[in-house]
């Protein structure tokens, strides 16, 4: 039983992760309809911020501590949405009126180069680097169950840039433009709004959000290297579209699902080999049964 | 127009093979190595090793007289690529012999290619039996896993008193899954059980569930015969859940980066390795003391003690052989009977394996230290 409930909390704590990188895929996916697949290397860059911000920080204020985290995560979070907004400009916007699968290739080839033009030697170089504490650690016994404080943390951000996201698209005037260029992007210019700014803003805030989770996935596995948002970006990815790409719960909810597999699925004695083939396989028989995604509307495709 | 193409490519390319040749007379010896990429502070140090032995090597006068020329390929730790980079210093640079690398799965992609061109292939650091299993121009300076895996079983036994183990292996690694393989057959054998068997791959980053089905086995040891990278995040993972037994492995947690990332978490683990840069005898005391002045203080590790020996290892051969033919550095390989190295004195066996003893160290006030030494 035990164990049943340790793994639970393993689960969650890894979905919450997942499911916070995948707010970011599937907030872009809403407005822009395309998969920025260098979202998994702006978290990397987001822990290489947090990496070198740090030291600066420490002279200022004491780390680890609260207020020196805070300080560290606003400084990496504002380098990477400057990061995003550039991407941006430069990869995607000249292919604004390309189609769609230009733009996606284009994308995978911004993390390509991101990725390997930070492994060379000159930039970060491939080995990995050990992060920073940034929080003071502690781990909660509860009976024979231990909670880690990293863990509680990841959770508690989640939820709330969950809640703060939902807020800024459906109650803001900003948010209310970027629907309204989700929804139609000539009709939405016609209404006065500046596209390319909503544009800018939402790859701004997606790059945040992946500063974010690229700092707590480096708080909770200390060791960091250019390639590090690959694996997580994939399984975010998946999430986002397990969840009905596009919807801000579902990416939530398609997280923490493939969180909890992954960790019952590896916890197992001699399964533990399979975790991906089992979490996956698990994956792609729900969309079998709802391709749209749990949380997903079904469209019509017009032709 | 196509002549006028084909021309300048026509005599470029005979130019070539001509210009790549012309380095000297030295002798053409090509190295692979993970010099970025996971492994990266281990292909490094074996690297650093190889180069402070042929510098040693020239500035007293080369070998038969002629210079020893080091072409280094990086293969960035990854699949694939190795087979590409020996394939060019074999056949394109003209490479008599090649030495590397430090991981068994992509020695083992190296070893077919040398093997097949008849280019003698002296490994510094694989430990997997495989690997020289391959054929008989392949050789190897360091240990293999069915010593390694004996001695940490011997050792989980007789000095930590453990019965109950727990094993849990990177599946991505053929280095991990051998050793892994040895250490059950050595610790079933002295009497002790296996509790629990759980896999992980290698950079993964999160290791609880894992780990939370190793804790409810109650092991009194685990085994993580991993690189120190996973293994650092391992030992602090293990920590967070309350999982207080010792962990034990292999000469894969040798590197800075363990201690750099697993910082007090991985204080008081064991694991076997090649040599101990502690140790008193005098091969080892002046090595230290080249390598420390050639690398600006830098304290060698196990893996720049073995490509040192890997060179110097390769050059007593072709001394022996009398010539820089392939097949006669081979032979010579092959009958070594008594060399001294600094990480032990070597014999080369029917399998061509080197005939050595294993150190013990522990991991403690953030420094490896020496702990014991086993023959074979």
């Amino acid at each position: 039983m035990d164990w049943l409930l340790q793994q639970l909390i393993n689960g969650l704590a890894l979905g919450s992760i997942y499911a916070l990188i995948a707010l970011g895929y599937t907030m872009v996916y809403g407005v822009l309809r395309f998969i920025n697949f260098a979202h998994a290397d702006v978290l990397m860059l987001g822990a290489y911020a947090a990496y070198f911000v740090a030291p600066a920080v420490s002279s200022v204020v004491p780390l680890p501590s609260l207020t020196g985290a805070i300080l560290v995560s606003l400084i990496s979070v504002i380098i990477c949405a400057g990061i995003g907004i550039l991407i941006e400009f430069l990869a995607y916007r000249p292919l604004r009126k390309r189609p769609r699968l230009t733009v996606l290739i284009t994308a995978i080839g911004v993390s390509l180069f991101i990725e390997f033009t930070c492994q060379h030697s000159a930039v970060f170089g491939a080995d990995t680097k050990p992060f920073p504490k940034l929080l003071p650690e502690h781990d909660f016994h509860l009976g024979k169950l231990v909670v880690s404080s990293n863990d509680l943390v990841v959770v508690v951000t989640t939820l709330l840039l969950l809640a703060g996201l939902w807020f800024i698209v459906q109650r803001t005037k900003m948010g209310t433009a970027m629907r309204a260029v989700s929804h139609n992007q000539q009709a939405a210019a016609l209404m006065g709004i500046n596209i390319n700014r909503i544009i800018s803003f939402t790859f701004g805030l997606g790059s945040a959000l992946a500063a974010i989770a690229g700092i707590l996935y480096a708080m909770k596995a200390p060791g960091i290297d250019p390639l590090m948002g690959v694996q997580p970006g994939l399984r975010a990815f998946i999430a986002a579209v397990l969840g009905g790409i596009g919807n801000l719960p579902g990416a939530a909810l398609g997280g923490l699902i493939l969180g909890l597999l992954e960790t019952f699925a590896g916890g197992i004695s001699g399964l533990s080999n399979y975790r991906d083939g089992i979490a996956f396989g698990i994956l792609i028989l729900i969309l079998l049964f709802k391709p749209a995604g749990l949380l997903g509307k079904a469209t019509v495709e017009k032709v | 127009m196509l002549r006028r193409t084909l021309l300048p490519l026509a005599a470029a390319s005979l130019l070539l093979p001509a210009c790549n040749k012309s380095g000297g007379d030295g002798i053409i010896i090509g190295e692979f190595a993970s010099l970025t990429g996971k492994e990266a502070t281990f292909g490094t140090s074996s690297h650093e090793g190889t180069l402070l032995a042929v510098e040693t090597l020239n500035a007293a006068g080369g070998v038969l007289g002629k210079k020893i020329d080091l072409l280094t390929e990086d293969n960035q730790s990854k699949a694939g690529e190795t087979s590409n980079v020996v394939n060019k210093l074999i056949s394109k640079d003209g490479a008599v012999a090649i030495l590397g690398e430090v991981a068994s799965s992509r020695s083992l992609e190296a070893a077919p290619i040398c093997q097949q061109n008849g280019i003698p292939m002296v490994s510094p650091a694989s430990t997997n039996p495989k690997v020289t299993e391959t054929g008989d121009c392949i050789f190897r300076v360091c240990f293999i896993d069915p010593f390694q895996g004996t001695v940490m079983a011997n050792f989980v036994t007789n000095t930590l008193k453990a019965k109950k183990v727990a094993v849990f292996t990177d599946v991505k690694s053929d280095y991990s899954k051998g050793l892994a393989k040895f250490f059950k057959e050595g610790f079933i054998k002295a009497g002790g059980q296996v509790v629990a068997e759980l896999d992980f791959n290698g950079g993964d980053k999160d290791f609880k569930a894992q780990l939370t089905a190793i804790k409810s086995a109650a092991p009194d040891a685990v085994f993580v015969p991993g690189y120190y990278t996973d293994v650092a995040l391992i030992a602090i993972q293990a920590k967070q859940l309350g999982l207080s037994v010792p962990l034990c492995g292999g000469d894969g947690w040798e590197s800075q980066t363990l201690l750099d990332i697993g910082k007090d978490a991985v204080e008081g683990h064991y694991f076997s390795t090649h040599y101990a840069s502690d140790s008193s005898a005098p091969g080892v005391q002046a090595f230290v003391a080249a390598y420390k002045k050639r690398f600006n203080g830098k304290m060698p590790d196990a893996m720049a003690a073995l490509g040192y020996d890997s060179a110097m290892f390769l050059a007593d051969a072709i001394k022996r052989a009398g010539s820089t033919d392939s097949k006669a550095i081979r032979d010579a390989l092959a009958a070594t009977k008594d060399y001294e190295a600094v990480t032990g004195k070597i014999a080369i066996n029917a399998q061509r394996d080197a005939v050595k003893s294993a150190v013990i160290l522990q991991v403690k006030d953030g420094k490896f230290k020496y702990l014991e030494t086993v023959a074979p």
